[in-house]
């Protein structure tokens, strides 16, 4: 879909800042370009919406040579994302996100209507689009970064170390939340970053920079089993190589069973649930076996009086993963974010099973002691 | 008129001669006007040119502040020499006298604004005339009102000693207290509207720069009970 081929970007006085870059971008993919400051990954990312005129090479976005676009139309269909978020401070959120598309000249109706799709997509409520940006948190003034970089539905989005200046708690939050609109807008994201970790959580292919040529471009799990050279290596750290050693596992793998309850329950039917199958924890599912939200016994001693059916209760806001996701990850984020649990759901939010911490026992127990087990029973 | 004090005799000088002291008033005004109006015309696109093209703004700010550098009394009287007498000679020189601060703080203004906005301008598809017009001339806006301020009380001062040169205004009630015996009643009929115009001038303006500041003009609707819903 994208192509890059042979883009070098040459500074006055001679300094490669990007030299002979090759890379096809499939659509739907998320790319992320990594490296030490002053290895061409931003200068690289910003050639492809010509932020940054390249030197030489060319740049193909379905079979059309962008070279020869209208730079400023060309913008215009392309998302931009920025670490310094850089919202306009004399508009409102509406304005912000739907700042593209007033470029475009699209009617009012049309605007507002994209405004509110769009916020809904981020989890913030509606009143917020007629306040200016001072007025939000850093992460959320990012949210709206992302979503004006959605607004006139571009295929592609650029993002430049976008949650590089957000606390980490924030960062993890949103990177969440950026993987789970593009899977579920299926757009092709290229991403800047200098942390690893990032680059393997979301990225579904690497490019390793390293002054200004392209190191290793593969798939993170690829790059982790086999690193090209030193520098890689050396970039992506022993631990993690440690980390992607065979015994990595799915959270398929582990997930148990979880309770669950129906949502037009009362919070009696939930107590009842609770004693008897002894959790404090019940995950509220519909007919059709679609996690709606959870249910937690601290819940229901609060509202006890004043509500009377388990959907009154629940809550909504849950981090839930997906099936096929590393455990790693997954108990990365129960630790970071202090959760006791996390429904595992499908493509389709049906919940099919549970990673609880006692998980976590149990698979920290089989590293250290697994083995020895095994070697008695023998 | 001997037997009163000079405070009685202000009174009384106002109000045989009000209309007179209203008529000067409003030409004295409508001459700085003119001039800071004009000196904007000019000198808001001068500044933004400065502002994008570096290697300018050295030149022309030294020059402007040349020009400002230049007694009041001087410029008239070099000015006179060229126009003659007359209104339009001291419109022309509250006109210089107002390029700086006009030119000073449009440039201020647009280069103080954070190149990040700028930047995701540009990304997003603006032409370099809406980058202007969206964002760089509605952030700097406040800073350029405060240009006029300055200039536009510079221009009162200014226009005040152009009574001299026969421009009309409050000066030339001044003048002839100067020239009568025991005329502090009739300086001070003059002095007083001068002064006056000069601070509510200053007042309003300054309440128009704070209304069209982006960044202070939000911080007191901020709405405490929205942060509960951050993560």
């Amino acid at each position: 879909m994208l192509k890059l081929e042979q883009l070098s970007k040459v500074y006055r006085g001679g300094k490669k800042a990007v030299d002979d870059l090759n890379i096809e971008v499939e659509k739907g993919e998320f790319i992320a370009f990594i490296g030490t400051s002053g290895s061409g990954k931003t200068t690289a990312l910003r050639m492809i919406n010509r932020m940054i005129e390249p030197t030489s090479g060319t740049i193909t976005l379905n079979g059309e040579n962008l070279m020869k676009k209208n730079p400023v139309a060309l913008r215009r269909s392309i998302g931009y994302v920025i670490q310094q978020i850089g919202l306009m401070p004399h508009m409102t959120i509406r304005d912000n996100i739907t700042l593209v598309p007033k470029l475009l000249k699209w009617s009012k109706d049309k605007k507002d209507q994209t405004a509110e799709t769009l916020i809904d997509l981020v989890d913030l409520p509606r009143s917020y689009l007629d306040m200016y940006p001072a007025q939000l948190s850093g992460g959320q003034q990012q949210r709206i970064g992302v979503l004006r970089a959605l607004a006139a539905n571009q295929d592609i989005i650029l993002m430049d170390e976008p949650f590089g200046a957000l606390d980490p708690i924030t960062r993890d939050t949103l990177q969440d939340l950026m993987k789970d609109l593009q899977q579920r807008l299926g757009k092709t994201v290229i991403f800047v970053t200098h942390d690893m970790d990032e680059a393997i959580k979301l990225a579904d292919r690497i490019c390793i920079m390293h002054n200004g040529q392209m190191v290793q471009f593969d798939t993170p799990d690829n790059i982790l089993a086999a690193p090209a050279n030193d520098f890689v290596r050396e970039f992506i750290g022993s631990h993690r190589l440690i980390q992607n050693k065979p015994s990595a596992k799915l959270v398929d793998d582990v997930m148990i069973k979880p309770i669950t309850i129906s949502m037009e329950k009362s919070i009696d039917d939930a107590i009842l649930t609770m004693v008897k199958r002894r959790v404090d924890t019940l995950f509220v599912v519909d007919g059709k076996e679609h996690l709606r939200g959870m249910i937690t016994v601290e819940a229901i001693t609060t509202n006890r009086n004043s509500t009377d059916t388990v959907s009154d209760v629940m809550t909504t806001d849950i981090s839930a993963v997906h099936t096929g996701t590393k455990l790693q990850d997954t108990v990365r984020r129960i630790l970071r974010r202090n959760l006791n649990n996390i429904p595992v759901i499908d493509e389709e939010r049906h919940l099919v099973g549970l990673v609880t911490r006692a998980n976590i026992v149990d698979i920290v127990y089989d590293t250290i002691w697994g083995d020895e087990e095994t070697e008695k029973a023998e | 008129m001997a037997d009163m004090n000079t405070f009685e005799q202000f009174i009384y000088y106002l109000s045989e001669n009000g209309s007179y002291v209203l008529i000067l008033f409003l030409q004295h005004f409508l001459t700085s006007i003119y001039g800071v109006l004009l000196a904007a015309i000019v000198g808001i696109p001068i500044g933004v040119v400065v502002a994008k093209y570096g290697k300018l703004a050295g030149p022309i700010i030294t020059i402007a502040n040349i020009i400002q550098t230049i007694p009041a009394l001087a410029l008239l009287a070099i000015l006179m020499l060229g126009m003659g007498l007359g209104r339009p000679t001291v419109i022309v020189a509250v006109f210089l006298y107002a390029l700086l601060p006009i030119i000073k703080n449009t440039y201020t203004g647009i280069t103080n604004i954070n190149n990040d906005l700028i930047d995701a301008g540009k990304g997003m598809g603006m032409t370099r005339s809406q980058v202007l017009y969206m964002i760089e001339l509605p952030l700097s806006l406040s800073v350029i009102i405060g240009g006029l301020r300055i200039a536009l009380v510079v221009a009162i001062g200014v226009v005040a000693i152009g009574a001299f040169i026969g421009a009309g205004g409050l000066g030339d009630i001044i003048i002839r207290g100067t020239n009568a015996t025991n005329g502090t009643a009739i300086i001070l009929a003059g002095a007083i509207p001068t002064a006056l115009m000069a601070v509510i001038a200053d007042i309003v303006l300054s309440f128009i720069e704070r209304r069209l500041d982006p960044v202070k003009r939000h911080k007191k609707v901020a709405t405490p009970e929205v942060q509960s819903l951050e993560n």
